[in-house]
């Protein structure tokens, strides 16, 4: 057990703080992001971080169960100040924990790869186990889209979401390297773990289509000159993904077909469970403090 | 959190089996002897008897066990915490509780016995783990409960452990009860604020509290009477007060604080002996104990296979970080070659 050492992986920090596209260095000004941008933001984290929360205590080797948490962690951390600045924003009684576990599947704004479980294609009531290789993958390609959307919007004149961003890089970037390092892990490992790797990349690659088709929120954030255009994004998120697979002797798969539409509130069969679990108890006693 | 480890032997349910005589020799056993009773520190590279090597890998290998499958029972409410703040600070903590296991596993392989070994010690069902985790967590409340009551006995126990005379061990603890002393403000802040919350909140504490009682007190670990481990655990420094003694104050230091929370102890017989200066209570059902800790408790099966289920399925990604370590060996070998 002694070898496995993430820490010791070969360094990726360079890629994963590569100069991207995006908005330019900008004074602190007046320009504030959409509502609505704010919860996909939001939407985002607090999905992936109740997904990545789902292996505390059944991880791999013990290491990796700590580090898991702390990556859920982080991105729970973000939800809960994306969604206190979409509050505030809102006024009346808009709360976080209001955001968070009162609105309905069809409100939320995540991209549809996060809420999908750490297992193949399965429809929702399926049983069936975890698989960390479709955790990691999931992790590295969406880690290495954050990376470049933090970067941009650590620069936008929208001081309140550039400073959410600023600190959210720092956690972007080792999530980044810690799903890097698993990936060429397991795609340069064992024939198990090489061939886990390309199933979860095969399975999960078409739901990336989601990050290049800008939503209304998006692209109101960009005409605010508070957001990012994705679309700027995709050559160095290419860049990144392609270097790793190669590394890790994966193969890129070719994705055809149904676009994703879970930042458009069209979700997949997955999100009414995840959110049905995580909702439950708070709806249960509406109006509760705890 | 806590192991009711040195009461329990490993074998337990075969009780009475005869000590080992000691055949050490007699030099290096007087200058052991002499270094505990100065009350120094027996470091890895020291001279030690085997029994006293034995007793302590056992001994923080079950904590170590005891960390670990304690991560489940919390766990379990991870995914259904009812505020983002409760989520983030339940993760935090359960994921504190796996990093006292990487120190206590670490701790107790400075002493010769791989991380494997315990596992499989555990895995096989022949290791203990402290038996409060065999019981079910069925509502929010028994988060903070656990906070509260069973990282609270933790403390008790552990804070003398600081002072152990394995020097690894002790220096684990002074971290572990840091840590373990924020969890039960937290735990306890929780309650507090679901006591002045509404009339079903105030009920969940108390009927956590009410499943969660007696099994706190039992993690003591047997009446001293009933404890043979625990004088030679006092002899060596391992152990530096007494089952009873540990449980009259928590019992003590309790009380006041479910006053101040408003809830009720579900003991009858729990009131102040003024003689005594101390707090009287009621009868523990050792045999629910020791029940519970022969593998029949309600969650016992549960827990044990679902660390199992854990370490089977994360076979394959050892193995993967093993081979791809190796590879790259390999591949520097080659280019220095």
């Amino acid at each position: 057990m002694s070898a496995i050492q993430p820490s010791v992986a070969q360094d990726r920090s360079k890629q994963a703080s590569a100069p991207v596209g995006g908005s330019a260095p900008n004074a602190v000004g007046s320009v504030g992001a959409p509502i609505e941008y704010i919860l996909h933001l939001a939407d985002n984290a607090v999905v992936l971080g109740q997904r990545n929360a789902e292996w505390c205590g059944h991880g791999p080797i013990l290491e990796e169960d700590i580090a898991m948490g702390n990556v859920s962690l982080d991105y729970i951390g973000q939800a809960r100040l994306l969604y206190q600045l979409a509050a505030t924003r809102m006024g009346g009684d808009a709360t976080e924990d209001k955001l968070a576990y009162f609105r309905d599947e069809t409100q939320f704004r995540n991209y549809t790869l996060l809420e999908l479980p750490h297992n193949g294609p399965l429809v929702g009531y399926a049983v069936s186990d975890r698989d960390y290789a479709t955790t990691v993958v999931r992790n590295f390609l969406y880690g290495a889209l954050m990376v470049l959307v933090w970067d941009a919007l650590e620069k936008s004149p929208d001081a309140d979401l550039a400073a959410i961003a600023a600190k959210s890089l720092k956690e972007a970037r080792y999530h980044l390297h810690h799903a890097a390092d698993w990936l060429v892990r397991f795609g340069d490992g064992t024939d198990e773990s090489h061939q886990r790797a390309q199933a979860a990349v095969d399975h999960l690659f078409p739901y990336t289509e989601e990050f290049w088709t800008p939503s209304v929120a998006e692209d109101a954030a960009v005409a605010a000159g508070a957001g990012v255009d994705v679309c700027s994004l995709r050559a160095a998120w290419d860049a990144i993904v392609n270097e790793t697979l190669s590394e890790a002797t994966l193969v890129r798969p070719q994705v055809r077909g149904y676009v994703p539409e879970g930042k458009h509130g069209r979700h997949s069969e997955h999100l009414g469970y995840l959110l049905g679990e995580m909702q439950g108890l708070a709806r249960a006693h509406p109006g509760a403090t705890w | 959190m806590y192991t009711q480890s040195f009461s329990v032997p490993d074998n337990a349910g075969q009780k009475n089996v005869a000590a080992v005589p000691s055949t050490e020799n007699p030099e290096l056993m007087a200058a052991f002897d002499a270094r505990i009773d100065a009350d120094g520190r027996i470091e890895p590279q020291d001279w030690m008897p085997d029994a006293y090597r034995k007793t302590l890998v056992r001994q923080i290998s079950q904590h170590a066990h005891s960390e670990i499958v304690g991560m489940l029972p919390e766990g379990n409410w991870i995914s259904r915490a009812p505020s983002l703040k409760r989520k983030a600070i339940l993760i935090a903590k359960v994921q504190d509780e796996g990093g006292h296991g990487l120190y206590l596993y670490s701790a107790a392989e400075t002493l010769g016995t791989s991380r494997d070994q315990m596992l499989e010690g555990l895995h096989s069902g022949k290791a203990k783990y402290s038996s409060i985790f065999n019981y079910p967590t069925l509502n929010w409340a028994d988060v903070g409960v656990i906070g509260w009551l069973v990282d609270g006995a933790a403390i008790m126990n552990q804070i003398p452990l600081c002072r152990c005379s394995y020097g690894p061990y002790s220096r684990a603890m002074v971290r572990v009860c840091k840590e373990e002393s924020f969890h039960q403000r937290q735990g306890y802040e929780a309650l507090l604020v679901m006591m002045q919350g509404t009339e079903a909140q105030r009920a969940m504490v108390q009927d956590a509290v009410n499943r969660l009682w007696w099994k706190c007190l039992a993690m003591f670990g047997p009446p001293d009477a009933d404890s043979p481990n625990s004088a030679q655990g006092m002899r060596w420094g391992i152990k530096r007060i007494s089952n009873d003694e540990l449980r009259q104050k928590f019992v003590d230091a309790t009380v006041p604080q479910a006053k101040v929370l408003g809830v009720t102890l579900p003991d009858p017989d729990l009131k102040w002996n003024e003689a005594r200066q101390h707090y009287d209570y009621g009868q523990i059902d050792w045999q629910e104990f020791w029940n519970t800790v022969e593998g029949n408790g309600p969650c016992n099966k549960e827990r044990l296979a679902t660390r199992v289920k854990a370490h089977n399925d994360g076979q394959w990604v050892r193995d993967a970080a093993l081979a791809y370590t190796r590879k790259q060996q390999q591949r520097a070998q080659k280019e220095a070659a």
